[in-house]
């Protein structure tokens, strides 16, 4: 009996162990931070213990300023990148010539790496010396009035940003729907088409529902990911993110420990925490509604 | 609905290199399947019964021929303009959707004027139920169902538009032999009351011959014979489909015709008169060897198995194309087992003749 209670954990010990050091002692680290009031890393000092550090994060303009990029960039990017995606694999799914190239295309985004990215990025939307950037000139091309997407109105910038996470994140999400649409079998397609069902009803009422589990995998990582957003503004904009106004959540934290303005570990602390409680608690809303929409076999 | 099926041919074009040819999948299909019946597709897998069914049910466009569903030429239609409710082998019920949800499915597809009201879909989809015994178990889904129970609601969801015509792709085969037998009588069951023209496709011969009004053996595309059951049974036209009718199969002898009489290793075992002198296959039905002490035909004796019934004398002869004969005899005849041969006669109507080459039957005049 006596050994029968100590092996299973025994057997658990390196996960366990791995798991404390590395997700389980950093947490509980960070909560501890983010309550100590001035804390030094270097001197290991600290001046007081509260949710002083909560309060200037919230009161921080950079980082109101931050938070509204970052939810504006997960409201937009995740039901847009995920319906285009769809769409796309619809597509994908439909033809038969010229399929795998076509697969392949779009995978590419995929393997290309984020800085390259936001290189071409650059080169096609920002305004330099010498050129307006080719997306200005086919707007001059069409009679419209040139627009700075990179250090001009707001909007542009955000549009910008989320029309590059969207080609970003569509790849991956485009691999998994095709592969979860080919999965669905014919059989219930056809019949279905004995059954005179017309093409929107079959797609609403035997695709969706058959390829749910997966549609919700992607818009629950969409969600996390495009939280966690940080590399994609870095690309475009540079490192001084908030001098550009277009700072994200995850960015902040970064500024706040290691940027120009940097060293404030607690500061840095509380806007991860922040951040932890919003990916929770989109999360668990996730959770809640695909109880009801997501069919698993 | 009387359903006409005229030269129907379904060509697979050959996919890649390493297929040589074009794949006939049903080959000069003609028939015209009265109305009300149960016909049942019968032949080995690969034959071209699902084709068929396919072809009638329009997820298939045949390469040249045309089906007629009563008058109207339907070639050309697309399934869903059909009207024909179609039970796949392996039931195609939506998974996420209840019972009840499964049957409604059809009839929310119907448009304009058509269309019913939600009580009378519900209404029709529990009549539906009912026909099928599974009006207790609207509300599950099919993954909570078994696999008996699962197949009546596929038959449920295809009647419930009240179809033209009701196709059954190997309605039986993912059932378990008792839950087959049942099932069997309960498709026929359902048929007879709606009055429905059915096909069903099977490769299990004794399935088809229990329920079917007529049988069509199909082999390779091309449609072998067509007939009831018992007739099919009785007159096969040639050698394939005497040996795929039958359990235990049948026994396939070379033998010769001469002067009038059939011999098997140079014993004259029965006479068949007007057969001209020639090589021929001479297939005996295991119950047409009847045990007669004088019989003309001398087998070794392997063993005897008792079934209660009857008795299955397992048995060899040097000319049987087949190792062993398994002879089924009325169990009140008892077969010295201590003797090292068993001698049978056989009843004339139980023993066909095919030509060596064509494998067509050959006419013998005595019937």
């Amino acid at each position: 009996m006596e050994q029968k209670d100590f092996k299973p954990w025994l057997y658990l010990l390196p996960a366990l162990l791995f798991l404390g050091f590395f997700m389980v002692y950093p947490l509980v680290d960070v909560l501890v931070y983010s309550l100590e009031e001035g804390y030094n890393s270097a001197s290991q000092t600290f001046f007081g213990v509260g949710l002083y550090n909560y309060s200037y994060v919230l009161h921080d303009p950079y980082f109101l300023q931050a938070v509204k990029n970052t939810f504006l960039l997960v409201i937009i990017t995740v039901p847009v990148s995920t319906g285009i995606a769809l769409l796309i694999s619809l597509g994908l799914n439909a033809i038969k010539p010229l399929r795998n190239l076509y697969q392949t295309v779009f995978f590419l985004p995929y393997v290309t790496n984020t800085l390259a990215v936001g290189l071409v990025f650059m080169i096609l939307f920002k305004k330099t010396a010498y050129s307006d950037g080719l997306v200005n000139l086919l707007i001059r091309w069409f009679g419209g009035e040139g627009v700075d997407f990179i250090d001009g109105p707001y909007w542009a910038k955000i549009f910008v940003l989320c029309f590059y996470t969207v080609w970003v994140v569509m790849p991956f999400k485009i691999l998994i729907l095709t592969s979860a649409l080919t999965s669905v079998k014919q059989d219930y397609y056809n019949a279905a088409r004995v059954d005179a069902t017309p093409r929107w009803r079959i797609f609403t009422r035997i695709t969706l529902p058959m390829i749910s589990p997966m549609l919700f995998y992607l818009v629950v990582t969409g969600f996390i990911g495009a939280f966690k957003a940080y590399s994609d503004a870095v690309a475009l904009f540079g490192t001084d993110l908030n001098a550009a106004g277009m700072n994200t959540i995850v960015g902040y934290v970064y500024d706040m420990l290691y940027g120009d303005s940097g060293g404030y570990p607690s500061y840095a602390a509380a806007a991860a925490l922040i951040l932890f409680a919003i990916v929770l608690t989109i999360t668990c809303i996730n959770l809640l509604v695909s109880r009801r929409h997501v069919y698993y076999d | 609905m009387q359903i006409t099926l005229q030269n129907l041919t379904k060509v697979f074009p050959k996919r890649g290199k390493k297929e040589t040819g074009d794949v006939i999948a049903v080959n000069d299909f003609t028939f015209v399947i009265p109305d009300g019946k149960l016909i049942g597709l019968l032949g080995p897998s690969g034959c071209g019964k699902s084709t068929t069914l396919n072809l009638i049910s329009g997820l298939e466009k045949p390469t040249r021929g045309k089906i007629y569903f009563g008058e109207d030429d339907v070639t050309g239609l697309p399934p869903e303009s059909r009207g024909v409710g179609l039970v796949f082998q392996n039931y195609a019920l939506y998974p996420h959707l209840t019972v009840l949800q499964n049957i409604l499915f059809p009839l929310q597809n119907l448009k304009g004027a058509e269309r019913p009201t939600k009580e009378q879909m519900i209404q029709r989809a529990e009549e539906a139920a009912k026909l099928v015994q599974i009006e207790q178990l609207m509300e599950r889904r099919p993954s909570e169902l078994s696999g008996g129970q699962q197949q009546r609601v596929a038959i449920a969801r295809a009647l419930v538009k009240l179809p033209r015509v009701l196709l059954l792709d190997e309605p039986l085969s993912n059932l378990d032999a008792r839950l087959r037998l049942q099932t069997r009588e309960e498709i026929r069951r359902i048929q007879r009351e709606t009055g429905i023209t059915t096909i069903f496709v099977t490769h299990d011969q004794e399935e088809a011959m229990s329920i079917s009004d007529m049988i069509v053996v199909m082999k390779e595309g091309v449609v072998h014979q067509i007939g009831a059951p018992q007739d099919v049974y009785d007159e096969p036209k040639n050698l394939f489909v005497a040996q795929f009718l039958g359990t235990p199969p049948i026994h396939v002898f070379d033998g010769s015709v001469r002067a009038g009489s059939l011999y098997l290793g140079g014993t004259p075992v029965l006479d068949v008169p007007g057969v001209a002198d020639q090589e021929v296959y001479a297939a005996v039905r295991p119950e047409g060897f009847v045990l007669n002490a004088d019989g003309p035909l001398c087998c070794q004796l392997s063993r005897v198995e008792i079934m209660g019934r009857d008795t299955s004398v397992v048995c060899s002869h040097e000319c049987c194309t087949s190792g062993t004969i398994r002879a089924i005899i009325p169990a009140e005849n008892r077969v010295d087992q201590t003797l090292p041969t068993v001698r049978f006669s056989l009843k004339p109507n139980k023993v066909f003749l095919f030509d060596r080459s064509t494998q067509e039957r050959i006419a013998v005049s005595n019937a």
